[in-house]
This record gives C-alpha cells, sequence and structure tokens, in this order.
C-alpha cells in the first residue's frame, strides 16, 4: 500500500484531489454519478456574502480543448451556505473548502466572520473572478491590493485561508509572496484567465460582460507553470489547479510543488474524471515503488 | 440517472445536416423531455452535448442530431459498435399528468426530436400537429400515426404551407400548447398562449457544460428567479418564463 494521504494547514486529506470551485456545486450534483466520499475536498461554488443571481447572456462558450465561462458567481449567499448547503457537504467524508468571493473589503470580511461560525475546514479566498464586474479579480491583480485585503481578511478569520491567486496578476511569484506576508496560510492556483470570443454573425462579443474565463486542458501548461514559480518564490503550501483531466496531469502539480490538487473543467468532460485521477495517482506510486505521495511534492 | 458507455447500434443521415444515432440502453426509465449529455470517446473537443430523447422502447435509445459543430460532426461519423459516453436520463421532462384537454404540438426543425416520444406517450388524446422547416422535412411518422391533424410549413414554401408555423396555429382550438424549436418560434407561443390563456410547455435549449446542475451555465430566467434548464427543465411553462426580446 502506498500513502496518498496529505496534512495541508492541520487538516488530513485522504489524497491530494479535490473538486474546484464552480464544476461541482456543493457535491450533491455528482452523488449518482460516483462515491463522492473517496474526494480528498469539496471547494464549494463561489460563495459572496450576498445571494447574487449571476450573469445574464451567454454563459458558457467552448474553444479549442478548453471553454469560457461568464456565470457571474450566482450563489445562495454565505448565509443560506451555512444553514443549508454546508449540510450537504458535511453528508460527505471529505474536507470543505468554502470560496468566498466580494465586491469590496468589508463584504470580504462579514462573509469571513459568518464562516468563523461554519464547520467548514478551510476558507478559500477568491480575489481571482473574472466575471464580475467590481472586485473580484480586481483584487488579485497588483500585490499590494492583494496584501491589503488578504491581511485584512486573516485579521478576522478563525479559519484556515487559502488565498486563490489569478493568472491575471502581473507578476505571480511576487503575488504569492505578497498573500504569504499578508498571512496567507496556503495558495491555491490558477482561477481562469481573462478571456474574449466573438459572435461574428451578431458582430458583437458572445459574453454580455464581453471578457470570460479560460479554463481547461488548453491553459494546463501555464498553469502549472505559475505554480511552480509560486512554490520556488513561498513557503506555505500551494494547492495547483489549471486544467488537470489525468493522474499524469496531476502528478506534474504535485512535482511542480502542489501539495494539493483541484479538478475544474474535467469534471464536465467526464463526470467521474477525480475518481480516475485518483485511481492513477496510485497506479503511478505504486508502479515507481513510491511509498508515500509527499516524498514528491516540490520535488522539481 | 447513470454515466454509461453505450454501443452504437446504428448512426444513420436522415437528410441534409440531420443524424439518428441509435444506441444500446437497457431497461430504464425514460421520460418524454428528458435528455442526455453524449460525447465520443475520440476526439479532441471538451464538452459533452445535451441531446434530447427522440425514441425510447426499453431496449433502443434514438437520439434525433443537427450537425452544427465540431461536437456534432464528430457524432456524425461515429460507427457501429463504437461507445460513447452518456450521461442521463436528466431533466424534468413533460408533465405528463398535467396535460390535458385539446392538444397542440409545435415543433421547428430538429426540436421536434422531443416531441417525437411525447406524441407516442400522449395517446387517448386530442392532438393537432405543426412542424415547421426551412425546406427538408423529416421524422414525421410518428405525428401522422398519433395526431389528428398534421400540419407542415416550410420556409421555402418546398412542402405544405409557406411561411412560420406560427402562422398557421389555429389557437382558439386548444386547452395546452408544448413547443420545442427555435427561441424565437417558442417566444411566440408562449406570449400568444400567455395572451390568450392556453397553457404552454416549451422545451428549451442552452448551452451547457456539466448537465446535472452543478455549473450554472444553462441559466433561463423564469418569475420566480434565474433556474437551470437540465435541473428544473428542460421544460418550463409559458406563464413562469420571462421572454425577452434578446433570449438568453
Amino acid at each position: 500500500m502506498v500513502n496518498l494521504k496529505i496534512d495541508f494547514l492541520g487538516k488530513e486529506f485522504k489524497n491530494p484531489v479535490l473538486s474546484a470551485s464552480g464544476t461541482f456545486g456543493f457535491g450533491e450534483e455528482y452523488e449518482d454519478i460516483f462515491d463522492i466520499n473517496r474526494l480528498g475536498g469539496i471547494c464549494s461554488k463561489g460563495l459572496t456574502l450576498n445571494p447574487k443571481e449571476g450573469n445574464e447572456g451567454t454563459r458558457i462558450w467552448e474553444t479549442p480543448m478548453g471553454m469560457m465561462n461568464s456565470i457571474g458567481l450566482q450563489n445562495p449567499g454565505v448565509e443560506s451556505f451555512i444553514s443549508r448547503e454546508i449540510n450537504i457537504m458535511k453528508k460527505y467524508n471529505t474536507n470543505i473548502i468554502a470560496n468566498l468571493g466580494g465586491n469590496t473589503e468589508e463584504e470580504y470580511m462579514k462573509g469571513i466572520e459568518l464562516l468563523n461560525t461554519s464547520e467548514v475546514d478551510i476558507i478559500e479566498l477568491n480575489i481571482s473572478c473574472p466575471n464580475v464586474k467590481e472586485g473580484g479579480m480586481a483584487f488579485g491583480i497588483k500585490s499590494k491590493t492583494a496584501y491589503d485585503i488578504v491581511k485584512k481578511c486573516k485579521s478576522v478569520s478563525e479559519k484556515p485561508m487559502m488565498v486563490k491567486l489569478s493568472p491575471n496578476a502581473e507578476n505571480i511569484g511576487e503575488m504569492a509572496i505578497a498573500c504569504e506576508e499578508a498571512g496567507g496560510d496556503a495558495l491555491s492556483l490558477i482561477n481562469t484567465f481573462s478571456g474574449m470570443a466573438v459572435d461574428i454573425d451578431r458582430r458583437k462579443p458572445v459574453f454580455d460582460n464581453k471578457y470570460a474565463g479560460v479554463s481547461g486542458p488548453a491553459i494546463k501548461p501555464i498553469a502549472l507553470r505559475m505554480v511552480h514559480e509560486a512554490s520556488q518564490s513561498v513557503d506555505i503550501p500551494i494547492c495547483g489547479v489549471g486544467g488537470i483531466g489525468s493522474g499524469r496531469d496531476a502528478l506534474e502539480f504535485i512535482m511542480a510543488g502542489a501539495s494539493l490538487i483541484q479538478v475544474g473543467t474535467a469534471n464536465f468532460m467526464k463526470p467521474d474524471i477525480c475518481i480516475d485521477i485518483i485511481n492513477e495517482i496510485e497506479v503511478f506510486l505504486i508502479k515507481e515503488n513510491i511509498k508515500d505521495i509527499n516524498e514528491i511534492i516540490g520535488i522539481i | 440517472m447513470e454515466l454509461s458507455y453505450s454501443s452504437i447500434i446504428q448512426n444513420k443521415n436522415i437528410i441534409e445536416d440531420i443524424y439518428e444515432i441509435q444506441l444500446e440502453f437497457e431497461n430504464k426509465e425514460v421520460n418524454p423531455g428528458q435528455f442526455f449529455m453524449v460525447k465520443s470517446l475520440e476526439g479532441s473537443y471538451l464538452l459533452p452535448r445535451p441531446i434530447s430523447i427522440y425514441d425510447y422502447d426499453g431496449k433502443i435509445l434514438k437520439l434525433l442530431y443537427k450537425v452544427v459543430g465540431k461536437g456534432t460532426k464528430i457524432f456524425s461519423k461515429l460507427k457501429t459498435e463504437e461507445k460513447v459516453q452518456v450521461l442521463g436520463p436528466l431533466g424534468n421532462g413533460f408533465p405528463l399528468e398535467d396535460i390535458q384537454g385539446r392538444i397542440a404540438i409545435v415543433g421547428g426543425g430538429i426540436g421536434i426530436a422531443p416531441l417525437n416520444y411525447l406524441v407516442k406517450n400522449l395517446k387517448g388524446l386530442y392532438i393537432d400537429t405543426y412542424l415547421g422547416f426551412k425546406e427538408e422535412i423529416y421524422s414525421l411518422d410518428s405525428f401522422e400515426k398519433f395526431s389528428e391533424n398534421l400540419l407542415i410549413a416550410t420556409e421555402s414554401g418546398s412542402y405544405g404551407e409557406k411561411g412560420f408555423v406560427t402562422d398557421f396555429v389555429n389557437w382558439e382550438n386548444y386547452d395546452t400548447i408544448i413547443t420545442c424549436g427555435p427561441e424565437i418560434m417558442m417566444n411566440k407561443i408562449i406570449k400568444t398562449g400567455n395572451e390568450k390563456s392556453i397553457k404552454v410547455y416549451a422545451s428549451l435549449e442552452r448551452r451547457m457544460a456539466c448537465g446535472i446542475g452543478a455549473c450554472l451555465g444553462c441559466s433561463v430566467k423564469t418569475k420566480e428567479g434565474i433556474k437551470r434548464a437540465c435541473k428544473e427543465g428542460p421544460v418550463f411553462s409559458g406563464e413562469e418564463l420571462v421572454i425577452e426580446e434578446q433570449p438568453w
């Protein structure tokens, strides 16, 4: 037997595979498809203090080996999450990561104060959503702005905090350092790239917001490079995300410095892909005679 | 609902860019108006495609699809005995127990697919069917068999009446109208139905990523807020939908 367990921010993860925010709801939609208890963790749909209806117009667009989304953080709000949706997630024997976004500092801080009273294991601070008009990604472009918001959030948080970085940051290494210095306990990266599609027949952007978030296998090499850069820059642990669709992909991220990984867009390609990924990682370790996955984290 | 890998029994071209794929799918409960997320195992594209149920007999699942982009182009080249990834059945389907009185079925183009399986399951009710096509007509058998009257309209006038199918509906004759087709056609039916107090059920089409309610990509604006075409839909009543000039 090989060990897939990882200690991350004082929590035990049975394996390094998590479902990424926004691709997995609160878990229950996938319940009929596979045993959710097998996941290392679930990152909730991006939450905001107040409920959000999300964006109008087209929300989904496929690109070559990728996709774009402009959901716009449609979510029930933190209060509803604490009274309702978290109970769905609690049914599963896995770690609960609450992804929290916001438009203002105050919204983030109030959201965290509410989450402090809940049973979430980790807060994933989303300073990288490209699909909201104010806030969101705006906090994740400049290192100084990110430093300020992370510091404020950290000052009220009683939960371990993982900061989700944007690939649209001016400099990913500096951004990672700023979030570490502000007290971030861990980093997750990357969120989606800001991209665009044009409907040439209508002579209009496909998305009402013009720009939307690009994800999927197409972005994997860039995500991997950014995870590596971040891991070389900081000492806090990293959760890698961006285009992971196989065990080999996941292992690339782990060797490049990620202690955990998240699977996002690939859940849409094959809804039980997380199980394939967990199994493939295990098979690789056995074949390579690696007794503990922790041995290969960040070996590159 | 389950994830399975079904063998292709047949994948045939019906006419022009319209294809019918037949899949092994035994002993499942499949309701009219539900759909499947279908993906070929090979081919460098990402998302499964939502395809509604054209027919099911407890053994063979038939799906009618139109080649519109890369995904459906790959489907059209799939051969007998190849396997496809199939997730479903998904969505709510038509509310069979609520469909009463004199019924009109109004379909447009590839939107006739879910109506075919529906009409076979509405036996014993009075049904008139109105189908609109651009130029070529196809897959009429069940409608001919199970409707009192079948009216065909083509935009080109190549078959039946010339014009949009909605121009030929005798609205006053019906208690319920069930529709699937281009959004502009369905919007016209919903508006007219609401004005004339006719119950309308519309099966909507949206771009989808997950098909199971997780990604929130297939939003539909309703009077009760945003709903998901894949989960609360794809069938909605005309009264609950918010119809806008620029549908989304």
